[in-house]
């Protein structure tokens, strides 16, 4: 069973990821702040990674720029979130190497697909 | 009839664009060649029947040579050609002196387009760095992907257990409390903000500016002034007034101007008042034939009076070159210099930077500086090249330039 943790500081948004990656078969960690889910990555080694932009201690994009800078997770699929959803955003988390994009709000199929096709299933 | 320093170089352009010689014009309108480059140097005043025999010989209404509107109009054009290109630069004297009217409507749309995009830019600034509508917004649009994720739960899971589905359904209202708060905060934040971009106003600078302005540089009513933010900014603005009053009072202060010039720092030290009250009561006397622009430590215009001929950038920075920016690095170090602008205008310009120390010791310098514009007359003193912005410009060879200018091409 393949390992998705996600860091996101919206209590009932992580509620329901959970809820709707678990009931496809994932193991699902959720952790809501930065610095804590940064750690956890390297910790626990998932096999994706969704990560939300605006984050307490640490932003989504600090984690994703320290996670390519590690041999470990420099190849870990990353799927951002955010609710900011400005091209700038996208631009940045683009070139930090991120491996995909969702704005909130999203669609829960969307994101399902997206979740599958990275997790090469 | 009066005319300004600026006719004789508006003769010189208009020729040299008609592509005559000084001679060939000198001899249509029956003056020696030598006369003519005097009056085009601004070094002999003409009188009514010379200028309209020369306005004639150079196929222009006689107030296409004069100063006052004419020169504001045609700043206001050139700046418009460099918004959007495709004028005949080379011909904007000839436009404004043939179809005045048009011309005014050209640069009161101009103005207008410049105010809405200003206004625009105002919004989308906000929206980007304002960190009360970045919040407002992050939160309503937290609560609404929640809402989105977990109503699509409820809706498309028909086995849901008891248990995740009542905590679903106390999440859905939680979020949708959080939503209504969220989207009240928002709508109040937006009624307060509109005010003043209604009236086309980017700033409450700007705002109280053109207040000032349509006053005589007078503080009016202050129920004029859409905005909150503009209305403490013109209390503030008279309440310095009152202050310089007291400090220069009339009629010691014009008289004082008429012995000594205008001299801030000289005019400063007989009344014991501060240099800066000086810079302001000479600019904002009534019907002071004076600019001024004061700036901050940073370069920040935080004050535009202009005058007519030398147009002071309504946004963006200025010009590097501009004395005042000399005397910022040089706190209390008075700099006076001749400058020329664009069409050789030429205005005398005395500089000033005063520091702060508000908080004393423990707190922060704040530098405040000082430009006080004068007409000049002197036509033959080295000058000081300058212009108002990069992008409006004429100066192709300037070692400052930020950016290009449309204006050269």
């Amino acid at each position: 069973m393949a390992h998705v943790l996600l860091i996101e500081d919206e209590a009932n948004i992580a509620e329901a990821l959970r809820f709707i990656l678990a009931r496809d078969g994932w193991q699902v960690s959720v952790y809501a702040d930065g610095a804590a889910g940064l750690a956890a990555v390297t910790a626990l080694q998932p096999d994706l990674l969704i990560l939300d932009l605006m984050l307490p201690n640490l932003s989504g994009l600090e984690v994703l720029v320290a996670l390519r800078a590690a041999a470990a997770t420099q190849d870990l699929p990353v799927l951002m979130l955010t609710a900011k959803g400005q091209e700038r955003d996208r631009a940045a988390a683009e070139a930090a190497g991120v491996s995909a994009f969702m704005t909130k709000p999203f669609d829960n199929a969307e994101i399902r697909a997206r979740v599958r096709a990275l997790l090469g299933g | 009839m009066p005319l300004s320093a600026l006719t004789g170089t508006r003769l010189r352009d208009r020729r040299i664009a008609l592509g005559l010689r000084q001679a060939e014009l000198a001899e249509r309108v029956a003056i020696s060649a030598s006369y003519l480059n005097l009056i085009e140097h601004n070094r002999r005043r003409i009188n009514d029947a010379l200028l309209g025999r020369l306005a004639q010989a150079l196929d222009l209404p006689v107030q296409a040579f004069q100063d006052g509107v004419g020169a504001a109009v045609l700043d206001n054009l050139r700046a418009a050609a460099a918004r959007l290109p495709g004028a005949e630069l080379e011909r904007t004297e000839d436009f404004a002196g043939r179809y005045p009217g048009w011309a005014g409507l050209v640069t009161g749309l101009y103005q207008r387009v410049m105010g809405l995009e200003r206004a625009l830019e105002e919004v989308s600034d906000r929206m980007s760095h304002d960190p009360h509508l970045s919040a407002s917004l992050h939160e309503v649009l937290s609560a609404v992907s929640s809402v989105h994720s977990t109503a699509a739960i409820l809706a498309d899971t028909e086995d849901i257990e008891p248990e995740w589905q009542a905590r679903f359904l106390t999440n859905l209202q939680d979020d949708s409390k959080r939503l209504a708060l969220g989207a009240e905060a928002l709508v109040r934040y937006l009624d307060n903000a509109g005010q003043a971009e209604e009236q086309g106003f980017a700033a409450p600078q700007e705002e109280v500016e053109a207040w000032l302005a349509a006053a005589n540089w007078q503080p009016g009513d202050l129920a004029d002034l859409a905005s909150s933010a503009a209305r403490d900014m013109a209390r503030a603005f008279i309440a310095q007034g009152e202050g310089d009053a007291r400090a220069l009072p009339m009629p010691a202060f014009t008289q004082a101007v008429e012995q000594i010039g205008p001299d801030p720092v000289q005019l400063a030290a007989r009344f014991g008042a501060d240099v800066m009250a000086a810079f302001r009561r000479l600019a904002l006397l009534p019907d002071a034939q004076a600019g001024l622009v004061i700036c901050d430590a940073s370069g920040t215009l935080t004050f535009r009076k202009p005058l007519a001929g030398f147009a002071l950038p309504r946004f963006g920075a200025a010009c590097p070159l501009w004395p005042l920016f000399t005397a910022l690095a040089r706190p209390m170090t008075p700099v006076e210099t001749v400058i020329e602008v664009a069409q050789g205008r030429r205005f005398r310009v005395l500089a000033f930077c005063q520091p702060r120390y508000p908080s004393g010791f423990r707190g922060p310098e704040l530098r405040e500086a000082a430009m006080l514009i004068l007409p000049e007359a002197d036509f033959l003193a080295p000058a000081l090249a300058v212009g108002s912005t990069c992008r409006i410009c004429q100066q192709s060879a300037c070692a400052a330039r930020r950016e290009p200018s449309i204006l050269t091409g």
